[in-house]
């Protein structure tokens, strides 16, 4: 491999943006159907599903990018 | 069938998704250099990465949609697929084929054929594998477009289109590698979108045991309904399961098929290679609390007339493979419909992307360079390697105006496995563990497999003989015809390539050197901790397999 594959990112790097972008727009759509008293009509609704999986994902996402900032893969 | 409305979040989630992918082809183009960068992803991957690759290239329509439509027809049996349909061969692939596979530096697995016998075995395996592929491949991009038109309500053909272009666009940017990193993405993304419908399902029915007790008993049992096809789902015996799916099909699948081989020939050593597919193991084994549930979930919801829940209908036919979108439907709200959307489309993508990277390497170097330009340079194979992508993905579309007609995606798949993974696998087992297998043997051998599975299928297709014939019973399922003429080719190419080797000339011992058992080297690696060897992890994966079966028997 050539000297420029040493600054290829981490796919681990990718996976955490990935999470944490679509995990932080379910997050604030849960949110804000919260806080906006819309109805939903899909079955479980009460408990706020999406509220909590965007969080986790937010979560792991972080997690991803942290620890892999910095990592290349070479 | 109804289209489900997106809101402007759902459709920013898939949007965001399609960047992503098609950013990481732009991306990792400038890392593409040569033909190894583009077909072998440069030899650099962890076993992590190249573990849940190898689990990712598998995860198309098969895995999602057919599995949980499936487990709605068949019941629990489904699991078959995950558990003795998978561990045992990947295990096996692990510890005893990756260390001939690794070592003699191939770069698909025709071309050991190549090395192991001769130059038409390869070739015959090549164009079978190439056809198989493209086959596949147009089966998931079939998936992708129904599911985009249940939930979107997109036009079929237009939706089949862009789902196509999509993957055309980032594997003939950057091959393995890309569809890899996108593989690992929606490794995530189909863990993140769709584990969460189980979590649904189960709160709102109660419990895992309630869902249980709900289904009739054949449908929730793993083993014990085995001894007569009449008491299960899947109208099939233990010994059509043992024989048919748990010996040939999964070995011929998880062992021989480049699709998924290739993902570990991309590691970055031996150990991380014979990690891969160990790695892999212990997420397969976890994927049926997402589409066995689901299914199983779906089964009792639709038996209870107050859910007001049902699968979509195409005229008097039951759309099965509608379970899984219409669990998504029925509990996800705003933002994580686009999130299970996303996710059923990466498995389609991730499937789709990995037979295309698959066809486009088995097309250049065991079709192209070994028949048609036999000194083509790293440039040109690359070049090559880009074009196959194009025509790859062409025929793949083709293909799927094909499968539309099939009834179920899963039967279809398995037709298609039978013809050229089990022949395969005898020859690969005989040619990886017996010296005096001859070329002409094996060439003869997989001939005749290939071509017995193919006449068995047109033969009970036409109505030429009689189904009982094969299954050995009066009563079988379409899947269970499956399990059986996998088994039969299995033994015609395995007796075949015997008898044949007994009377033609043999290679010499120098030249099978590294590629058979007993003439390499054992000890190729160097010693590492216990905790790193995957003999380690071997045994820890298969004693969770046996306590699975056990619990579910």
């Amino acid at each position: 491999m050539s000297t420029e594959t040493k600054s290829m990112k981490s796919i681990w790097y990718f996976v955490g943006l990935m999470l944490l972008s679509i995990g932080g727009l379910i997050f604030l759509a849960g949110i804000y159907l919260l806080l906006s008293g819309t109805e939903m009509s899909t079955v479980l609704a009460n408990l706020h599903p999406n509220i909590w999986w965007g969080g986790i994902m937010i979560i792991v996402g972080v997690i991803f990018l942290l620890t892999n900032k910095y990592v290349n893969q070479k | 069938m109804d289209a489900i409305g997106l809101t402007f979040v759902d459709w920013l989630i898939i949007l965001i998704y399609f960047g992503f992918v098609l950013g990481i082809g732009f991306y990792l183009k400038k890392y593409t250099r040569n033909d190894e960068d583009f077909f072998l992803a440069g030899r650099k991957n962890s076993s992590w990465v190249a573990g849940l690759a190898f689990l990712s290239a598998n995860l198309g329509a098969l895995e999602l949609l057919g599995m949980t439509g499936n487990t709605f027809k068949y019941g629990m049996y489904v699991a078959h697929f995950y558990w003795i349909g998978a561990i045992p061969a990947m295990i096996f692939l692990a510890i005893y084929m990756m260390p001939f596979y690794y070592s003699s530096r191939i770069k698909s697995v025709p071309g050991y054929l190549k090395l192991r016998f001769d130059e038409k075995t390869r070739v015959l395996n090549a164009i079978a594998f190439a056809i198989m592929t493209v086959l596949v491949s147009g089966i998931n991009l079939y998936a992708m477009a129904l599911v985009l038109h249940t939930f979107l309500g997109w036009n079929w053909d237009v939706s089949m289109w862009v789902s196509a272009a999509t993957v055309a666009v980032y594997v003939t940017l950057s091959g393995l590698m890309s569809a890899i990193f996108t593989e690992i993405i929606q490794f995530f993304l189909i863990w993140f979108g769709l584990f969460l419908v189980t979590v649904l399902g189960i709160i709102e029915i109660g419990s895992l045991n309630e869902i249980f007790s709900r289904v009739p008993e054949a449908f929730s049992k793993l083993w014990s309904t085995s001894a007569n096809p009449q008491d299960n789902g899947m109208l099939v015996t233990w010994g059509g399961i043992v024989l048919g799916l748990g010996f040939v099909l999964s070995f011929g699948y998880w062992t021989t098929d480049f699709l998924v081989v290739q993902r570990a020939f991309s590691a970055r050593d031996m150990r991380s290679a014979r990690m891969t597919p160990i790695i892999a193991s212990f997420f397969k084994m976890a994927l049926p609390f997402i589409v066995i549930i689901g299914g199983l979930i779906a089964l009792v919801l639709s038996k209870d007339a107050t859910s007001g829940f049902a699968l979509l209908t195409d005229g008097d036919r039951v759309n099965y493979d509608s379970a899984l979108p219409m669990l998504i439907a029925r509990y996800y709200p705003t933002g994580l419909v686009g999130l299970g959307v996303t996710a059923l489309l990466a498995g389609f993508m991730a499937g789709q992307a990995g037979n295309i990277s698959a066809f486009n390497t088995v097309w250049t170097y065991d079709i192209y360079q070994s028949v048609i330009k036999k000194n083509a340079s790293s440039s040109h194979l690359l070049w090559m390697g880009r074009v196959a992508t194009i025509g790859g993905i062409l025929i793949s579309i083709v293909t799927a105006y094909w499968a539309k007609s099939m009834p179920t995606i899963m039967d279809y798949m398995q037709a298609i496995f039978s013809w050229v993974n089990a022949p395969l696998f005898a020859t690969m087992l005989l040619g990886m563990f017996v010296r005096w297998i001859t070329p002409n043997g094996a060439f003869w051998g997989l001939l005749a497999g290939m071509g017995s599975s193919f006449t068995l299928f047109l033969a009970v297709k036409f109505g030429w003989i009689e189904r009982s014939l094969i299954t050995l019973s009066d009563v079988s399922s379409d899947m269970a015809a499956n399990f059986w003429r996998a088994w039969w080719a299995w033994l015609i190419c395995f007796v075949v390539t015997i008898v044949v080797s007994l009377f033609t000339s043999k290679k010499p011992e120098k030249e099978l050197v590294g590629l058979v058992k007993g003439l390499t080297e054992e000890t190729l690696e160097k010693p590492v901790p216990l905790l790193r060897k995957p003999e380690f992890w071997a045994v820890i994966s298969t004693v969770i397999f046996v306590i699975l079966n056990i619990y579910f028997w």
